[in-house]
């Protein structure tokens, strides 16, 4: 789902790293975010709403909306949608609100 | 405590010209964005502008926070000061910022504040609105032009104002197909340049059309449409089914006007505008005297008036704290641009709005 020509952008992507999401290896390139790396490897639930469980997608990407709260290297509430991705990351879903104390 | 004599909030295209502004005042600025890069929505904006020339017509929207920061950091040199990856979370009665760097609390107390936060996407109610695969137009524009990432295959646009009409071209641009463009309104709503190059891309638009629902398990799937009468009710038997995986919405924007509400300035619900925006004077002051504003927190309209707004809000945040120079001259300038910006008939529901807040109360 990566853009490789387009007529007026010349992307520039930085160096290949690697993360897991949910234990699973992903790809990305350094300087985009966590949630541009899942949606760039066709993830799409990102979270369940409290109540009902239904799911939630990426929808603001700019850090508003909290439907991208994930748990990223033992800490919760974090907006995927903005949080740059690095090397070795560890990403996992997030059920309920979390715990506002990172774990180590 | 910090305490600058200005500090600007958000440092987008109204954020910027106020800095530049202010700099040029002689005033001294803090610059406080939550992102890690200055030009708010610009970034995301390969379109060309149209307007005015002093407001960079006929440049990508991506081209010119480059130029308003190279033009800040040579004239603002020790005078200006940008802080980054710092959101600001709480404006309180004594004037004092709280703000977020970094995981760091910082407390700033500015002479003169000037809000420039823009704006939130609106949402639009129908069953399935929640599923994956509905994204705001913003967020579209942010995967496939900041990132080079496509949102999906097939897409629905909602609604043919300027964002619907821009996106869904450069959609194409990016090789997805774009299914329609589903406006609820007789009448599209961007201009007419927008909407004749969408046509010659062979993507339909369907006026006083409307999303029913959308459906899918885990993710959209597809969106049932339908045809609206003049009273805005569904038409019985007009519905259309739409394979598509992308719902994206251009519904319009809200202001946001959180900061100005903590620190207490007085606001009016005015639909043309956005919805509800502060009350200010011709210098963008707000009824707190140390408050300005600037761009779409102030009124929902496009990064060319919101850099001049920027340029008011900074010459008068400056210009109170004494450095007055020409400052009569600039704001007749300016003003005019404002006007110029403002005329002709794509111009009239703000002009209205702008009245109707300027009639008090």
């Amino acid at each position: 789902m990566r853009i490789e020509d387009h007529p007026i952008i010349k992307f520039k992507r930085g160096k290949p790293v690697s993360f897991t999401f949910e234990g699973r290896q992903i790809e990305a390139f350094e300087g985009e975010t966590i949630a541009a790396a899942l949606h760039a490897a066709g993830v799409r639930v990102l979270s369940h709403s409290h109540n009902l469980k239904r799911p939630r997608g990426f929808f603001c990407a700019i850090g508003n909306c909290s439907s991208c709260l994930m748990k990223v290297n033992g800490a919760y509430n974090v907006r995927i949608c903005v949080e740059p991705v690095n090397e070795g990351d560890r990403v996992e879903m997030q059920e309920g609100r979390g715990d506002i104390i990172a774990q180590a | 405590m910090l305490k600058p004599e200005i500090a600007i909030v958000g440092g987008g295209p109204a954020g910027l010209s106020a800095a530049l502004s202010a700099v040029r005042q002689g005033a001294e600025v803090m610059l406080l964005d939550r992102d890690p890069s200055l030009g708010g929505q610009l970034v995301k904006q390969t379109h060309m502008f149209f307007g005015s020339k002093k407001e960079y017509a006929a440049i990508r929207g991506i081209d010119i926070p480059g130029k308003l920061i190279s033009a800040l950091e040579d004239e603002g040199k020790g005078r200006f000061k940008p802080l980054l990856n710092t959101a600001v979370l709480g404006y309180y009665d004594d004037g004092v910022i709280l703000a977020d760097k970094e995981e760091e609390a910082m407390l700033i107390k500015p002479q003169k504040i000037v809000i420039a936060t823009g704006a939130a996407e609106k949402m639009l109610p129908f069953p399935g609105n929640d599923l994956p695969g509905v994204y705001g137009a913003g967020a579209v524009q942010t995967l496939m032009n900041v990132y080079g990432i496509k949102p999906g295959n097939r897409v629905l646009m909602v609604g043919a104002g300027n964002i619907g009409l821009i996106v869904s071209y450069q959609l194409r641009q990016a090789g997805v197909e774009v299914a329609a463009i589903i406006e609820g309104a007789s009448r599209i709503g961007g201009y007419l340049v927008h909407a004749t190059k969408v046509r010659r891309a062979g993507i339909p638009i369907l006026t006083s059309h409307t999303i029913k629902e959308a459906y899918g398990k885990q993710k959209v799937e597809g969106a049932l449409i339908c045809n609206l009468d003049e009273n805005w009710c569904a038409i019985p038997g007009s519905d259309k089914d739409m394979k598509v995986d992308v719902i994206c919405l251009a519904v319009g924007l809200t202001p946001q006007t959180e900061l100005l509400w903590q620190a207490g300035c007085q606001q009016k619900y005015l639909p043309e505008l956005g919805g509800y925006v502060p009350l200010r004077n011709e210098k963008m002051q707000t009824s707190l005297s140390s408050v300005y504003v600037a761009g779409d927190v102030a009124c929902i309209e496009e990064a060319g008036s919101a850099m001049v707004e920027g340029k008011i809000a900074g010459l008068f945040a400056a210009a109170d704290l004494g450095y007055d120079e020409k400052v009569e001259e600039r704001f007749l300038a300016y003003s005019q641009e404002l006007e110029e910006l403002r005329a002709g008939p794509t111009g009239a529901k703000i002009r209205e709005g702008l009245a109707r807040l300027n009639g008090g109360v």
